[in-house]
């Protein structure tokens, strides 16, 4: 099973998920739908690696939509490897195919691959890149963010494509960010969140443990506390996430562009036909789920509570960081992620969203580096950076 | 027994932006061809992000300002959801949570008197695509060129009671719209959909209420408001129907309104905020400059004229349309006063369009070039009669007045022994007129006066004639 969906060059040094435009080259997103949907523009990110001088390898294999847990909803095939599931960008990564690969983060897809791979890869402040050209979904989290084998060429890579877009209108005011270290390590206050700890398996616990000595023996002082809050972040980022990728996909209809049915008697067949052929499971349970917790009478109780939500992990997040420099967390709940029957996605990602929901909702930035996730106050970048360059030289396993 | 009509209005305005709401493409809806003003953005293309247009947003603050509504400092967008073959991205980005202005209100005058409508709110949205039913290859085609164009809809309060209220409401919001250059409110670029319910006098509850979409002409309009309250009065007193809250289509040919399918009316149309579009916060800085940009209303603006010593008539035509109000300010400022400039382009611009088939408002003419023919005439280097052809030909062709009068030998005849000799010719040819001016009939003065103007080609400097033929009259008394 090929990593890339399309190929474009092979000498180049960059892959790019196959959720982000190139113009020209077909963009499916993982998905049936959008086969055949060659887009008429490159995406913002992407004009800004070229301009920095690097061409584009190919476009890699994402589940569909970039929704699941590592790529495996994809319906172009999945990544494994020994029987376990891993994610295209992350293993073309680590095999060493390319130097660093951009990813879109939704639902912490990303971070997982990087995760289970060993690699390296920074999920930015929400409005750092410009989202322009990404296939859109949960609009409100979504980042591209940068796959890469170390820290050094992950911060690299963020610096070329971060910045201020007109075509973005929630792209930050920065034109350009500086993520050079002003905080050592041996200076930080890291703090743990038990109930995140306490919903991972052995192997990623031990890891944690590792990480935990490696930063007290750098001088930097550790903590545990409890948030609650992770829980409903968990679970409201499912409703803003399915209720906005609900909205967002209604569009491809068969009509203009993307898989059409071969058969349909009229309009709504056509609609009807199209996107029951053309969308996979996980995105119809997300539609299903979406368009629930939008509708007359459920927008109150579910997405409009849900949006009170965001502001309460907000301001408990914010109060962490007034104390902690960073919080140490798992990216996922394994590091061995199996095969399993597609009727579970929906069930599963939901699952696995429990580590990664704080920082979609919140829009902070995450970093996975040695295995494990840091996540830091909005445009604190440069504290993650500074830890993950520190674990890239540490003896903890990668 | 007598009904009370109970009128309620949504309407749609485009307004007058150079580009589409949310992208820069062209932001009127008539263009060329099919798909023309299009871009992957209103097209619907997934990657491409809604940026907002500010012009958007301060006609819609001018708009709420002229309906006395109040201006939310807060205002945000979100999304409709619906499919429909024209709308693209199977949604509408409208404003359902913080409408931009709300708790307005109009003074409303007919033949009856003036009365007060009240409006709820008036937000910001987009325009839909437009389908095009080919009924030979029973076909439709979708053209985009109308989707994305900013629009403001205007929701008033169930205040009218008659559909002369109704009408003369949508001619103010249109003249004063136009005037104040928010929406050109070209056809079809106002839209309209009419709440209507019928109770008997007197009554404080409402009557069961029916929706007619989508109406774009006043004559439709009140035909089809006269059509539903027979139907709602006929269904009361006769149990003709039972009345439901339903949406009905108005039909032109005819003449009376359909209930609409179910399935286009009964939507769910799952509104949240839109997240890429963060909210608009309008300061008080912002909310002054736009303030200070809008221009005056029309009836202050005829007020000022009147006072210039325009006529009370001239200056409601004028006000008619924007346009003639700049054109005028224009010209006066240059050196002429407003009242001569007004009866030029009134009087004769507007003739010449009419000669041409044409109406006031197509008026193009350089303040310069109707100032040079003005000074022209008044400083006597031409005549009146040869200012109107200048005129003319600067309207039609756009040619330099004075190098048209040049060419076309237009400069005023004001030689006066050549004027005197004309003078003696006409005299000699019209002794009856002159017999009649001696015998006191002062109007045969004008008789000679013109036969000479004819003579010189409409050229000749009229107070040199007039000198001349009175030097030439009083000797022959």
């Amino acid at each position: 099973m090929s990593n890339y969906i399309t190929e474009i060059d092979q000498k180049c040094e960059i892959a790019v998920d196959d959720t982000i435009l190139i113009k020209d080259v077909e963009c499916t997103a993982g998905s049936r739908i959008l086969g055949g949907f060659v887009p008429l523009f490159d995406a913002e990110a992407v004009e800004r690696i070229k301009k920095a001088g690097y061409g584009i390898k190919g476009k890699t294999n994402v589940g569909e939509f970039g929704l699941d847990i590592i790529g495996e909803t994809s319906y172009y095939g999945e990544a494994q490897e020994n029987g376990n599931l891993i994610g295209a960008a992350a293993d073309e990564v680590k095999n060493r195919k390319v130097k660093a690969a951009l990813c879109v983060d939704l639902n912490g897809a990303p971070r997982r691959a990087a995760a289970v791979s060993g690699q390296t890869f920074i999920k930015p402040t929400y409005g750092t890149v410009s989202r322009y050209g990404v296939i859109p979904c949960a609009c409100s989290g979504e980042q591209i963010g940068v796959m890469s084998d170390s820290s050094e060429n992950t911060k690299k890579f963020l610096t070329i494509i971060a910045g201020r877009d007109d075509k973005d209108g929630t792209s930050l005011k920065n034109d350009s960010y500086d993520y050079e270290s002003k905080t050592e390590l041996s200076e930080m206050n890291i703090c743990l969140i038990k109930e995140l700890l306490d919903a991972a398996d052995e192997k990623v616990a031990a890891r944690i443990r590792s990480v935990v000595n490696f930063l007290e023996k750098s001088g930097a002082k550790t903590e545990y506390i409890s948030v609650p809050e992770v829980r409903y972040a968990q679970a409201a980022w499912q409703i803003l996430l399915a209720a906005e990728t609900c909205n967002n996909i209604s569009r491809y209809d068969g009509v203009k562009f993307g898989y059409r049915t071969p058969d349909y008697k009229d309009i709504d067949e056509l609609y009807i036909k199209s996107r029951t052929e053309g969308l996979g499971i996980l995105s119809k349970e997300t539609l299903i789920y979406g368009s629930d917790v939008l509708s007359k009478g459920r927008y109150d109780v579910c997405y409009d509570k849900a949006l009170r939500v965001r502001r309460v992990v907000m301001d408990k997040m914010k109060d962490v960081f007034g104390k902690y420099d960073a919080v140490l967390i798992p990216a996922g709940s394994t590091f061995e992620y199996k095969k399993y029957p597609l009727d579970k996605a929906f069930e599963n990602v939901y699952k696995e969203s429990l580590f990664t929901a704080v920082s979609s909702i919140t829009g902070m930035p995450a970093i996975v580096s040695c295995g494990v996730q840091l996540v830091a106050d909005h445009l604190n970048e440069s504290k993650l950076f500074e830890i993950a360059s520190k674990l890239d030289l540490s003896e903890v396993e990668k | 027994m007598k009904y009370e009509i109970v009128i309620g209005l949504e309407t749609h305005v485009e307004l007058a932006t150079e580009s589409k709401i949310f992208c820069s493409c062209g932001g009127h809806s008539n263009q060329e061809g099919p798909n023309t003003c299009v871009c992957p953005a209103c097209c619907g293309m997934p990657g491409m992000l809604p940026v907002m247009n500010k012009r958007a947003v301060e006609l819609a603050v001018m708009a709420g300002t002229m309906l006395n509504c109040q201006i939310n400092k807060y205002t945000t967008f979100d999304k409709k959801s619906y499919y429909y073959p024209d709308l693209p991205c199977a949604y509408q980005i409208t404003q359902w949570f913080h409408p931009i202005c709300t708790n307005g209100c109009v003074e409303v005058k007919t033949a009856s008197g003036s009365r007060k409508i009240g409006i709820k709110q008036i937000h910001m949205e987009e325009d839909a695509g437009k389908l095009v039913h080919d009924d030979w290859t029973d076909t439709s085609l979708v053209d985009f060129n109308r989707t994305s164009v900013p629009l403001i809809e205007i929701v008033s309060r169930p205040d009218f009671r008659s559909k002369e209220e109704v009408v003369a409401y949508l001619e103010m919001l249109k003249s004063t719209f136009r005037f104040a250059g928010i929406s050109e409110c070209e056809e079809g670029a106002m839209r309209c959909d009419v709440n209507i319910s019928v109770r008997p006098e007197g009554s404080t509850e409402l009557g069961v209420r029916t929706e007619i979409k989508n109406m774009s002409s006043l004559v439709s309009i009140s035909r089809a408001i006269e059509y539903e309250t027979a139907r709602h009065i006929d269904a009361i007193e006769r149990n003709t129907e039972v009345l439901v809250q339903e949406t009905r289509r108005w039909d032109d040919i005819k003449g009376r309104t359909f209930s609409m399918r179910n399935k286009e009316t009964a939507a769910d149309y799952r509104y949240f905020p839109d997240p890429n579009l963060m909210p608009i916060v309008i300061d008080d800085e912002w909310f002054e400059s736009i303030k200070a940009k809008m221009p005056m209303m029309a009836e202050e603006k005829a007020k000022i004229y009147v006072e210039q010593g325009i006529s009370e008539e001239d200056a409601r035509d004028l006000t008619s349309e924007r346009k003639l109000c700049e054109l005028l300010d224009k010209v006066a400022e240059l050196g002429t006063s407003p009242k001569t400039v007004a009866a030029w382009i009134l009087t004769d611009c507007a003739g010449i369009l009419r000669k041409n088939g044409k109406v006031i408002g197509e008026l193009s003419i350089k303040p310069q070039k109707l100032f040079d023919i003005i000074s022209m005439v008044e400083k006597g280097t031409i005549t009146r009669g040869a200012g109107k052809k200048v005129l003319a030909a600067v309207i039609e062709k756009d040619v330099e007045p004075e190098q048209y009068c040049r060419e076309n030998a237009l400069d005023a005849q004001t030689d006066s022994g050549l004027i005197a000799s004309i003078v003696k010719k006409v005299i000699e040819q019209n002794q009856n007129a002159v017999k009649d001016y001696l015998g006191g009939k002062t109007k045969a003065f004008q008789a000679l006066f013109g036969a000479c103007m004819k003579e010189l080609k409409g050229n000749g400097d009229p107070a040199v004639i007039r000198a001349e033929l009175e030097k030439e009259l009083a000797g022959k008394q």
